[in-house]
């Protein structure tokens, strides 16, 4: 298939790396099956918290994806050259972080073999329809806009002319993507922690802080690990996306602290509570919350600063920072606090068994696998261009 | 109310059906779907059915199950003991976790703590119904019973998340090994569905009232049709001052509550 020749060519590293993805893909494998035997049983999900670790990832995910539009936007609407050589990198990672959101609904779901219950019966009042098709709208949309520029580059001409109403199109998706899916939380009357405005304005922030870092991060990688070397500007560039999207994420949550406090309204202060005091005792996800809380600050200082936000080597560190961060706010905070307490204010705790992590790292590995093959392809064809 | 989103769903959805299929087809296919929600003969029938619930008379009874033990034996509902994994479709409560605005930090001792009962509201307005994306649960045009289909449910839980009342439970593993005689006249459900209280839609078929009303040895529990001034649980919502379940969120319980 297109190009796939070259990506089952490489070196004894590329080799090993993409083993390890396999192991790591196959236990999580196993592992599935057994949840298939089973059930969601061999979760650390119950009666009061029905969405954890899976979901978690998949709302994650999904602000992954749509920050390709970060560089999208700029490079197309823009015409920032600077972009020329990230773009198709950006929009790689949305195509693997798509898939990971897929893989992750589909294993959250009880009876995985029904999926295609959501077409044969679809309802446009269930926004889970509208989410289905705006992910794999997202997905097929940067599936053709990368194969078919990638493919142009290696042709050596310019990209077709009926690409570019494509790849304006998949601007205002890439935003789509993320307001559907935190409209997936905020219209639910019962769950006062997620029955707030702020939340799909605050996925998109933490999304463009989130997604840009992992692929500056990518770009640091690859330039250590391969010929290839994105140049130093994008990744300054990327850098001040990340350091405004950081700036207003921090500021939405304080919005939203503010709101919730001064208002003490105990249905939406409890949640908040849970999450960072503990309620009657209950407290297991306190230390995660406060690291995401300084690590958030962390990063800030480390962005705002231009001295430092300008060194790769920090610049490098406070990328991972800025990722913990608003994974542990979203890929752990976010879906189990809306959850506790219950409507009927009991507090039952979650937390992830070892089968359901082994799935989740399972998940991960098959996105990783699919960047490493993407971004292998994509530079085997540049180098024998250049 | 005006237009809610239903009616406009349909209106639309009818304009759609009507420009493809043209007017004819269209109201062929909709004569159809009304045949198959003829009620058999003898079976008990309303317009909007609902129900009060007397905790007045229901604790004279203290520690009473009958109306649990009447549910889940007719329905084949598990006995988990994982509590944190039960299934249930008819439960009880503190008056507390029952009503949470109601409560104050000066309790009144005869409500606090008080045992509520606790089912599926059949909300007239129902969230969980909203946002199913497969239809496997929906709202009865002929009756409003919030209906359950387990072989469509894909195990999503998004109806979970949406109903406010904790009144749906989903089955973690395979119920079977934990129901503890199981009913041939009812279907058993299989792991990773959602399942809850129908207001006992098989019963009502065959003429008879919900299992829970039969059993009750008080009556606390009065079952009727909602949209009929003369019935009696009208007479009671005229005569005694009961409570929904969060009014406010606008879900519209079809339960209510005498204190």
């Amino acid at each position: 298939m297109f190009m796939f020749e070259k990506a089952v060519v490489g070196s004894r590293r590329y080799w090993l790396w993409i083993l390890g993805l396999f192991a790591v893909i196959g236990v999580g494998f196993l592992n599935y099956l057994r949840q298939l035997e089973v059930g969601l049983a061999i979760t650390g999900l119950n009666r009061d918290v029905t969405w954890g670790l899976y979901i978690a990832q998949f709302t994650f995910l999904v602000g992954v994806a749509a920050s390709a539009v970060m560089v999208v936007l700029p490079y197309y609407l823009h015409d920032w050259k600077v972009f020329s050589r990230v773009t198709i990198l950006g929009e790689f990672l949305a195509i693997s972080a798509v898939t990971m959101c897929m893989l992750f609904i589909f294993v959250d779901m009880g009876q995985p073999h029904r999926v295609m219950n959501v077409i044969l019966h679809p309802t446009p009042h269930s926004i889970m329809f509208w989410d289905m098709v705006s992910l794999s709208g997202y997905l097929i949309l940067n599936a053709v806009i990368a194969l078919v520029t990638l493919s142009a580059e290696r042709k050596g001409v310019a990209p077709p002319n009926w690409i570019k109403p494509v790849i304006l199109l998949s601007i205002p998706w890439a935003i789509s993507i993320h307001t559907v899916t935190a409209f997936l939380y905020n219209g639910l009357p019962g769950r006062s922690f997620w029955l707030t405005a702020i939340l799909a304005p605050r996925f998109l922030a933490s999304a463009f802080a989130a997604g840009p870092s992992l692929l500056i991060l990518f770009c640091m990688l690859l330039r250590k690990l391969t010929w290839f070397d994105a140049g130093r500007e994008p990744i300054r560039r990327l850098a001040v996306i990340v350091t405004y999207a950081m700036i207003v994420n921090v500021f939405f949550v304080l919005m939203e602290v503010f709101t919730v406090f001064y208002s003490g309204i105990p249905e939406h202060k409890l949640h908040f509570e849970y999450l960072f005091v503990g309620l009657d005792g209950h407290n297991s996800l306190v230390p995660w919350m406060w690291t995401s809380v300084i690590l958030a600050v962390a990063a800030l200082v480390l962005l705002i600063v231009p001295r430092w936000r300008r060194n790769d080597r920090i610049l490098a560190v406070t990328c991972v920072i800025v990722f913990l961060s608003l994974w542990i706010d979203k890929g752990i905070g976010l879906i189990v606090g809306g959850f506790v307490p219950s409507p009927l204010g009991a507090i039952t705790e979650y937390a992830p068994t070892l089968p359901e992590i082994a799935i989740t790292l399972g998940v991960w590995a098959v996105g990783a696998l699919i960047i490493t093959v993407f971004y292998k392809i994509t530079l085997s064809v540049r180098e024998s261009l250049a | 109310m005006s237009m809610d989103r239903k009616s406009f769903l349909k209106i639309t959805g009818c304009a759609v059906a009507g420009a493809i299929a043209g007017g004819k087809l269209g109201g062929l296919v909709a004569g159809a779907e009304d045949a198959e929600y003829l009620p058999a003969p003898g079976a008990l029938t309303a317009r909007r059915w609902g129900m009060v619930v007397d905790t007045r008379k229901c604790r004279k009874q203290e520690g009473c199950k009958d109306c649990i033990r009447a549910c889940h034996q007719a329905h084949n509902v598990p006995q988990i003991p994982d509590k944190t994994r039960e299934v249930k479709w008819i439960w009880k409560e503190k008056f507390e976790h029952a009503f949470p605005s109601q409560e104050t930090e000066y309790p009144n001792e005869e409500l606090h703590g008080r045992q509520v009962l606790l089912l599926c509201n059949h909300c007239d307005d129902p969230p969980c119904v909203r946002v199913c994306p497969t239809q496997a649960t929906w709202k009865r045009e002929a009756d409003g019973i919030v209906m359950m289909d387990w072989h469509r449910c894909i195990g999503c839980r998004y109806c979970i998340a949406a109903c406010p009342y904790g009144s749906r439970s989903f089955n973690w593993g395979d119920p079977r090994p934990y129901i503890p005689k199981v009913r041939a006249d009812y279907p058993t459900r299989t792991k990773g569905v959602v399942e809850k209280c129908t207001f006992c839609e098989e019963r009502l078929a065959r003429g008879e009232m919900p299992a829970c009303v039969e059993a009750c040895p008080e009556k606390a529990l009065v079952f009727g049709d909602l949209a009929d001034p003369n019935s009696e649980v009208r007479r009671l919502l005229r005569t005694e001052y009961t409570l929904r379940r969060k009014p406010e969120l606008g879900t519209r319980p079809e339960v209510f509550y005498i204190l």
